[in-house]
């Protein structure tokens, strides 16, 4: 019977079998005269933590913006969260392994998210992010194959630094890379902020023209609503 | 057919700003609402609409209020936009080209509520969705419909955007609330429920962007008469996403009780041209499977209880004849074996097993008695975890085995004969 490689490289739990050294002992908060934060950070975790009723509220608006600043969340971006925040490294260390958006090893500077689940996958999008690894220069792009971005109109896509695009197909990856590094806008023909809603009855004016009456009877918006096709403002090529 | 009223004037230029809103009627209701009706009037009205949770459970929103206890202690309403559910995308359409409609919303049902503190958590790969809404939230505080004292009505709410940071587990209710509180997102035991104990340990209330986004439509139309659109149980409209193998994919509103076949043939176009819809996910990839023999059910909540599945998120996804089950199951699997936060037994061992064993079904070397035991493990996760991440594996892996049994028997042969393995 073979050994269930389960807490090896893939684990779900990153960084798990990594050595603790148990001879020293657990970093405190940090002390603020000997922790240099930038200033910028500094005044956004405070206005962050400003926001909520408890400070700790703030923890992932806080990493998120170390992690903009440091690239990943570093021992150092850690730390410097920790002094602003007063809490310990070991806390904000554990939060920081359980999302995914947060990075815990140092990652390239561009972010490329390709969406693999149900509904694109079943679009093409295994072929796609194959590709784009294959592709994609390490040091400039960290390509990972990621959850349902919530885009499934647009599938197969992915988020190019936050920026979602879609449907690709591998004859777009070199596009895709090339607007990401040059700091162009990505792919703007195929940006979901443009696309219109699907929905052939949307953008009815029916309603807003003639408001249904509360009370005058069961289906009496229904006619209105009969009507709203022809009226639509958009043609969504049917 | 179908009523816009989430979707009315959505294309609209510019209807992310509060001049075109309001220009469309916007924020008209929360004036009436916190100048001329009481919160009980208002809570009346809710109550009455018969409205449905939209982000999955489907529970009634007007009930779910009514279960915050009266005082003076803080009361919060979070609304989850952490659309993370596969195959879901109707939120993101809702933030991004509408969000003065749920900041009305919000803001209207913290009135009903007696809450005076609000936050939107939304999942951190919206990016560009949390930049409106914050823009958004600006304008609406610059005018006085968020904050101190709104509109001399004495109700005052203070609206946060809080992003997430990429967890499908932060979508369930509690997980969310100890994500909001900035811990890792682990769900809670229930009860007690969010109503009594949620954020802070303080009475909150709780609901998707869908259902907030359709409050201001219930007081435009009086909740009366908002029941009687869609069916007797399910009321209203619904956005739905369709995705996968469908010509047309996008978001669609439609009124409850519809047949599906409308949602997937007559809106979205059906399969490609000469294929035919294998099996489709109703709401979401958690809600198990449905054939396509079953296409002429009403789409509505109970419609698709009675059919063993359920509504869920609204999400339907569609395979069709070229896509082998096993492919399906298995991407299902894998999701859900990621995103198992790990607390509870059942479900961070059974999503792994369950992909290991279909793993095995793959590659020829599962016998067909591990079938029954992969249902077995699907039938021991189901209730047994403090949330429902593992059902929501082990229902859709479960109807999967029991209505394409035959297809896992024969990928199994095979895969065995294609890989020389020997039967044991």
């Amino acid at each position: 019977m073979s050994a269930v490689p389960r807490y090896q490289h893939g684990s779900r739990v990153p960084g798990w079998d990594e050595p603790a050294d148990l001879g020293k002992d657990p970093a405190e908060i940090p002390d603020p005269a000997l922790t240099a934060v930038p200033a910028e950070l500094r005044a956004e975790i405070e206005a962050h933590m400003a926001k909520y009723p408890d400070r700790r509220s703030a923890t992932l608006p806080a990493l998120e913006a170390a992690q903009r600043v440091h690239g990943w969340c570093s021992p150092e971006a850690i730390e410097q969260v920790a002094c602003v925040m007063r809490l310990t490294p070991a806390y904000l260390a554990a939060v920081a392994t359980f999302y995914d958006m947060l990075e815990t090893q140092p990652v390239a500077p561009h972010s490329v998210y390709v969406c693999t689940n149900i509904s694109c996958s079943l679009c093409g999008a295994d072929e796609l992010y194959a590709a784009m690894r294959e592709a994609a220069d390490e040091a400039e792009f960290n390509v990972r194959s990621f959850e349902c971005l919530g885009a499934c109109d647009i599938a197969p896509m992915a988020s190019v630094d936050g920026v979602y695009v879609g449907p690709l197909s591998v004859a777009d990856i070199p596009q895709l890379f090339d607007d990401a590094r040059s700091g162009r806008p990505v792919l703007p023909d195929k940006q979901l902020a443009r696309r219109l809603v699907a929905d052939p009855h949307a953008n009815s004016r029916e309603y807003a023209l003639h408001p249904a009456q509360p009370g005058t009877g069961p289906g009496a918006a229904r006619p209105a609503a009969d009507a709203a096709p022809t009226d639509a403002k958009q043609e969504h090529g049917a | 057919m179908t009523q816009a009223l989430l979707f009315k004037d959505i294309d609209e230029p510019g209807l992310n700003t509060i001049g075109v809103y309001e220009a469309r009627g916007g924020y008209e209701q929360l004036r009436r609402a916190l100048r001329e009706l009481t919160p009980e009037a208002v809570l009346g009205e809710l109550e009455t609409s018969n409205l449905r949770g939209r982000g999955g459970a489907g529970f009634q929103m007007g009930k779910k209020v009514s279960f915050l206890p009266k005082g003076s202690m803080d009361k919060y309403v979070v609304c989850n936009a952490d659309e993370s559910e596969p195959g879901t995308f109707k939120d993101r359409e809702l933030m991004q080209k509408c969000p003065h409609m749920l900041i009305e919303g919000i803001v209207i049902a913290s009135y009903a509520a007696g809450a005076n503190r609000a936050f939107i958590y939304i999942r951190g790969e919206y990016v560009h969705q949390a930049d409106i809404l914050d823009a958004a939230l600006a304008e609406a505080r610059a005018a006085g419909f968020v904050g101190e004292d709104i509109l001399g009505s004495g109700h005052s709410l203070s609206l946060v955007v809080h992003r997430g940071a990429g967890a499908y587990i932060c979508g369930e209710e509690t997980g969310l609330l100890d994500s909001l509180e900035g811990k890792r997102g682990n769900p809670r035991l229930k009860p007690p429920f969010p109503a009594n104990q949620g954020l802070y340990q303080g009475p909150t209330l709780i609901n998707n962007v869908e259902t907030l986004s359709t409050v201001p439509a219930i007081m435009r139309m009086g909740g009366a008469q908002y029941a009687e659109l869609g069916v007797q149980t399910s009321t209203g409209t619904k956005l739905v996403s369709v995705s996968g193998h469908v010509q047309k994919p996008g978001n669609y509103e439609i009124e409850l009780g519809v047949p599906s076949r409308d949602i997937i043939y007559g809106l979205a176009g059906g399969p490609p041209q000469g294929r035919q819809v294998k099996c489709w996910f109703p709401g979401g990839s958690s809600s198990p499977v449905l054939t396509g023999e079953d296409l002429d059910i009403p789409y509505d909540f109970d419609s698709m209880a009675k059919a063993g599945t359920m509504l869920g998120s609204g999400a339907v996804i569609v395979v069709d004849d070229s896509t082998p089950i096993l492919d399906v199951a298995l991407k299902v699997a894998k999701f859900y074996r990621h995103e198992s936060c790990g607390k509870c037994t059942p479900c961070r061992e059974g999503t792994n097993w369950t992909v290991k064993m279909l793993e095995r079904i793959d590659s020829g070397e599962a016998t067909p008695m591990d079938i029954e035991i992969m249902a077995s493990v699907q039938e021991h996760i189901m209730g047994n975890c403090l949330c429902v991440l593992g059902d929501a594996m082990a229902m859709p892996i479960g109807s999967m085995i029991a209505k394409f049994r035959g297809e896992f028997e024969a990928h199994i042969e095979q895969a065995r004969a294609r890989n020389q393995l020997v039967a044991v």
